[in-house]
């Protein structure tokens, strides 16, 4: 959070998108966070998605709760509205805000600790309603704002940065998305852009709830040998089922595929994710399957990463409500209050 | 003994067991004495159960219209067994008790002082019903047959209301008339009338008949709201279960069937108003209800609500509590938690409705000032007002009004370069500008915090920017004075200086009471406040009386607290009145607490 702008001069020859717009368009307030965060590296990867989806920023409505996580969103779409809530009570606003705009797209932004501790019953409901929205946790393990305790995804035996070890067993946030009915669950990993930038792309362009659990090591307080949560370990236990591309709708489906070794899946929008299959039998359809393969690796030490579920067909939040599409905070009074002769048949009603 | 005798004038109380089915006969009985044009004052006591658990309903008959609760109950209908003893010691002497005649009841467990009145309910069910259930709930229309036969109570009236409840099933209805009757026909047969009498009158008027918690409902439809969350707590789930049943018929889009509405059940009150807090930021009319215990989780967002000046209503239907119990009887006691709710510098605007009429005119009322003022506003009511049936004035509403969303700044605005800082003030009345989200492709977009930030939204942890802010907030709350209900004065047929200062369902207790004590010949002005902040009036009806009573629902004289700090008044000068125990305040009780405490000081000033 900070009060320095970027300077808004840029190279004449930069890169536009669909809408005439650059990727500093899409660029907010220099970020305050350490140099080297992970945290920074999402910041990117958001924008770059958003440039390459031609989304327009005023559109994207971004909420957050409190931590080094949650103050990410002033370092991105700096056109946009943006929220900064309470701690851990980020999915209440959002789905509340969703509930008066279904036509906004909704960027939901938290840590381990705003999702797994104070805010993990929230996070679960938001989850089971299909709101519809992108939902990305930045998990370094670690709460960093306060200096260093462990977080509720901190996996038991790993040794904070004094040495301590941690003794309660680790919340999986994808399991669990998994298991709530998330119709988009993702993991990856803040220092592999190539596979972030796509799954941040397929999340913002899914109908329903979209979650990112996305590792990002903590440089200050939790990148040592013992961490489970840091850049080597991370590195060297990334166990990725797949490489996605993300093609929109309209472009014709060019794919290098080999057969046997691809999965095509088209969503709502008409939005193709071409996945590269790289672990074999992997089918990203299949929730079950996925929970099951997750458990398997996770107790092989493996961090498996990629697009882990997707329903292309999932219904949202206001589809189970049955809300008019116009969006609610545009009715006005002549169709929101029923008038004096309705009332006059209520009030006889009641005699 | 000399038994009592009244026209018009006389409780009646129901002790039942829950979930016998009495609750909708009784109610039935209530509503033909008001159909005679006699109006009455009914009320739930009932337990934290489903079934099983004693429950009371008692009914005012009142011709001169006194709607607060008397006390004393002068015919006790004792249908439950287990609470025999404590009921029939509260028939006032002289009183009457019916009871269910059909097993032999030692004389020692009646009184010499009442008229006892028996008819064998269950004998006679048991004789016409086979089936279990329906002896069960025909006792009910039974024991209604037979006390409109003793109370003078027109038969052909409750016959109406049974076809209206019953409409389309004439099976139903006939089988009811037929219990009815059976019950009316034992008394003429057997027993007199009581000296208790309902004599067809014309003191109704127009007014309707109906709950604190439908009206506020109905306030919500009609002020606009379009997104409801809430988590079920008794006193005030029926809000949110009457604004679905009036969403689902008002809101109801017809061409497409769709629904211009969203109502979410939240999975505790901090999500309830967390999704509130984030329709009210999106631009959305919002709303929850809840009770003191949802008050105290809630204390978060709505501080947050205050410094990042989003619009939200509360819906609090005040009880008693914390446990199981406490919680289904009425207090005023989260007057203090609502008006200063949360951590850091706060107060919140509080509408204070006294009947259900006022529920709806203040429901409305709260979501036009939320949007006018960018904050929370609580409506206050509590267990009294809203879940007993009232009788009030009609429901009225001018077609000319629209809704006030307050200071929004729209795409036009904007686009014509208007100067926009969502946390700047611009027209001197603390209330800044704010724009919807998505509202223009590259003007007015802001980050959103609770503080930290200069006029512009920007983020800034310089102490003076936060100090202007919250001067600013201040004024803001100034503002709030003019736009909440005025408070309400009545003055005494004499010249008095002493001054009474009441609110919500206080109110008919306190009229009657008002009456009682001029008959004496103390004197008292009165003043019933209806919002806070406070305006100067109340500060001034104070100032002009040498000492004020403060008359309120709770323990720690929390109307009086809060009058002694936002407006510096000395506290010698406010007089607590104070009635806590879970039932509705009486005039009896107002009455006997001022007259003795104004003979204490009499005598107190002569010593």
């Amino acid at each position: 959070m900070t009060y320095i702008l970027k300077p808004q001069l840029h190279h004449p020859n930069l890169k536009t998108n669909d809408l005439g717009k650059t990727r500093r368009d899409y660029e907010g307030s220099v970020s305050t966070l350490c140099a080297g965060c992970g945290h920074d590296s999402i910041s990117a990867a958001i924008i770059q998605a958003a440039f390459e989806l031609s989304l327009p920023p005023h559109r994207v409505a971004k909420l957050s709760g409190i931590g080094c996580s949650s103050k990410t969103p002033d370092y991105f779409l700096g056109n946009s509205h943006g929220f900064n809530t309470v701690h851990g009570r980020m999915p209440s606003v959002l789905t509340g805000a969703n509930l008066a705009n279904r036509d906004l797209i909704y960027l939901g932004v938290s840590g381990d600790g705003d999702s797994a501790s104070i805010g993990f019953g929230q996070f679960a409901h938001a989850v089971r309603r299909g709101v519809n929205m992108t939902y990305i946790v930045e998990n370094n393990g670690v709460y960093g704002l306060t200096k260093g305790q462990f977080s509720a995804t901190s996996d038991k035996g790993s040794k904070s940065k004094k040495g301590v070890v941690n003794h309660d067993s680790a919340i999986d946030l994808v399991s669990v998305a998994l298991q709530l009915g998330a119709t988009f669950v993702a993991r990856s990993f803040s220092g592999d852009k190539d596979q972030l930038v796509p799954l941040i792309k397929a999340a913002l362009s899914h109908k329903g709830s979209a979650f990112i659990d996305c590792i990002s090591p903590c440089i200050q307080f939790n990148n040592h040998a013992g961490s489970t949560k840091s850049f080597d370990y991370v590195r060297e236990h990334n166990e990725a089922v797949n490489r996605l591309d993300y093609v929109v709708g309209r472009d014709p489906i060019e794919v290098d595929y080999e057969p046997g070794t691809n999965t095509l899946v088209t969503q709502h929008d008409g939005s193709v994710l071409n996945l590269h299959k790289l672990a074999a039998h992997y089918d990203p359809t299949d929730r079950i399957a996925a929970m099951t393969y997750l458990q398997q690796r996770q107790a092989a030490g493996e961090v498996v990463t990629g697009l882990l579920y997707v329903d292309p067909t999932a219904e949202d939040l206001h589809e189970n409500l049955e809300t008019t599409s116009t969006p609610l905070n545009s009715l006005g009074t002549a169709d929101l209050v029923p008038g004096s002769a309705a009332l006059a048949r209520i009030n006889a009603g009641l005699r | 003994m000399r038994s009592l005798e009244s026209t018009n004038d006389f409780v009646v109380k129901f002790a039942n067991v829950n979930g016998s089915g009495s609750a909708s006969a009784n109610s039935m009985f209530a509503k033909s004495i008001l159909r005679m044009g006699v109006p009455v004052a009914a009320r739930n006591i009932f337990p934290s159960n489903i079934q099983g658990l004693p429950t009371w309903y008692e009914v005012r008959i009142t011709g001169d219209g006194h709607l607060g609760r008397r006390g004393g109950v002068d015919l006790m209908v004792a249908m439950n067994p287990q609470t025999w003893d404590r009921d029939l010691a509260e028939i006032e002497p002289g009183g009457y008790l019916f009871y269910d005649s059909t097993k032999a009841m030692p004389p020692t467990k009646f009184r010499e002082d009442i008229t006892v009145v028996g008819v064998p309910l269950t004998r006679m069910c048991n004789e016409a019903y086979s089936v279990p259930r329906e002896r069960q709930l025909f006792k009910n229309i039974i024991y209604v047959g037979a006390l409109a036969a003793l109370l003078n109570i027109e038969l052909a009236v409750i016959e109406t209301l049974l076809a209206e409840q019953f409409a389309g099933k004439d099976r139903v209805i006939k089988a009811n008339v037929e219990a009815l009757h059976m019950g009316a026909n034992y008394v003429t047969t057997n027993l007199e009338p009581l000296g208790l009498r309902v004599e067809r009158a014309d003191k109704v008027g127009d007014r309707i008949y109906v709950e604190g918690n439908q009206a506020a409902a109905l306030g919500a439809v009609y002020g606009g709201a379009t997104v409801c969350a809430w988590y079920p707590i008794t006193p005030s789930t029926s809000v949110a279960e009457a604004f679905t049943s009036y969403c689902e018929e008002f809101r109801t889009d017809p061409e497409t069937g769709k629904a211009r509405y969203a109502i979410v059940q939240a999975e505790d009150e901090i999500a309830s108003i967390g999704m509130v807090v984030g329709a009210g930021w999106n631009g959305a009319r919002a709303f929850t209800c809840t009770s003191g215990p949802g008050i105290s989780l809630m204390q978060e967002f709505v501080g947050l609500s205050y410094f990042a000046e989003i619009p939200a209503v509360i819906f609090d239907v005040q009880r008693g509590g914390p446990s199981t119990g406490m919680p289904t009887r009425t207090q005023q006691s989260d007057l203090l938690s609502a008006a200063y709710a949360s951590h850091g510098d706060t107060k919140h605007v509080m509408l204070l409705p006294m009947d259900p009429g006022e529920c709806f005119e203040m429901g409305a009322l709260a979501f036009d000032l939320s949007d006018r003022l960018q904050t929370t506003i609580f409506v206050m009511l509590d267990l009294d007002i809203g879940m007993n049936e009232w009788l009030t004035k009609p429901f009225s509403w001018d077609d000319s009004r629209s809704l006030d969303r307050g200071k929004v700044m729209s795409f036009e605005d904007l686009e014509s370069g208007r100067e926009f800082g969502r946390y700047l003030e611009v027209d001197g009345d603390g209330i800044p500008y704010r724009t919807y989200p998505g509202v223009h492709p590259t003007r007015g977009g802001y980050f959103t915090r609770g503080t930290s930030r200069n006029p512009y939204a920007r983020y800034s942890e310089e102490g003076s920017v936060y100090v202007d802010n919250v001067q600013r907030l201040l004024r803001k709350f100034e503002t709030a004075k003019s736009l909440v209900p005025a408070p309400i004065r009545h003055d005494a047929k004499a010249a008095t200086r002493t001054g009474v200062i009441y609110y919500g369902s206080t109110t008919p207790a306190m009229d009657e009471a008002l009456q009682s004590l001029a008959a004496q010949g103390l004197n008292l002005n009165a003043m019933r406040v209806r919002g806070f902040p406070f305006a100067q009036e109340v500060m001034d009806f104070i100032a002009e009386h040498d000492r004020v009573f403060v008359v309120e629902q709770n323990r720690d004289a929390q109307l009086r607290t809060l009058i002694m700090t936002e407006g510096d008044i000395d506290p010698a000068k406010l007089i607590a009145v104070l009635h806590y125990d879970g039932t509705p305040i009486t005039a009896r009780f107002i009455v006997s607490a001022i007259s003795g405490l104004l003979q204490a000081g009499v005598r107190e000033a002569a010593e």
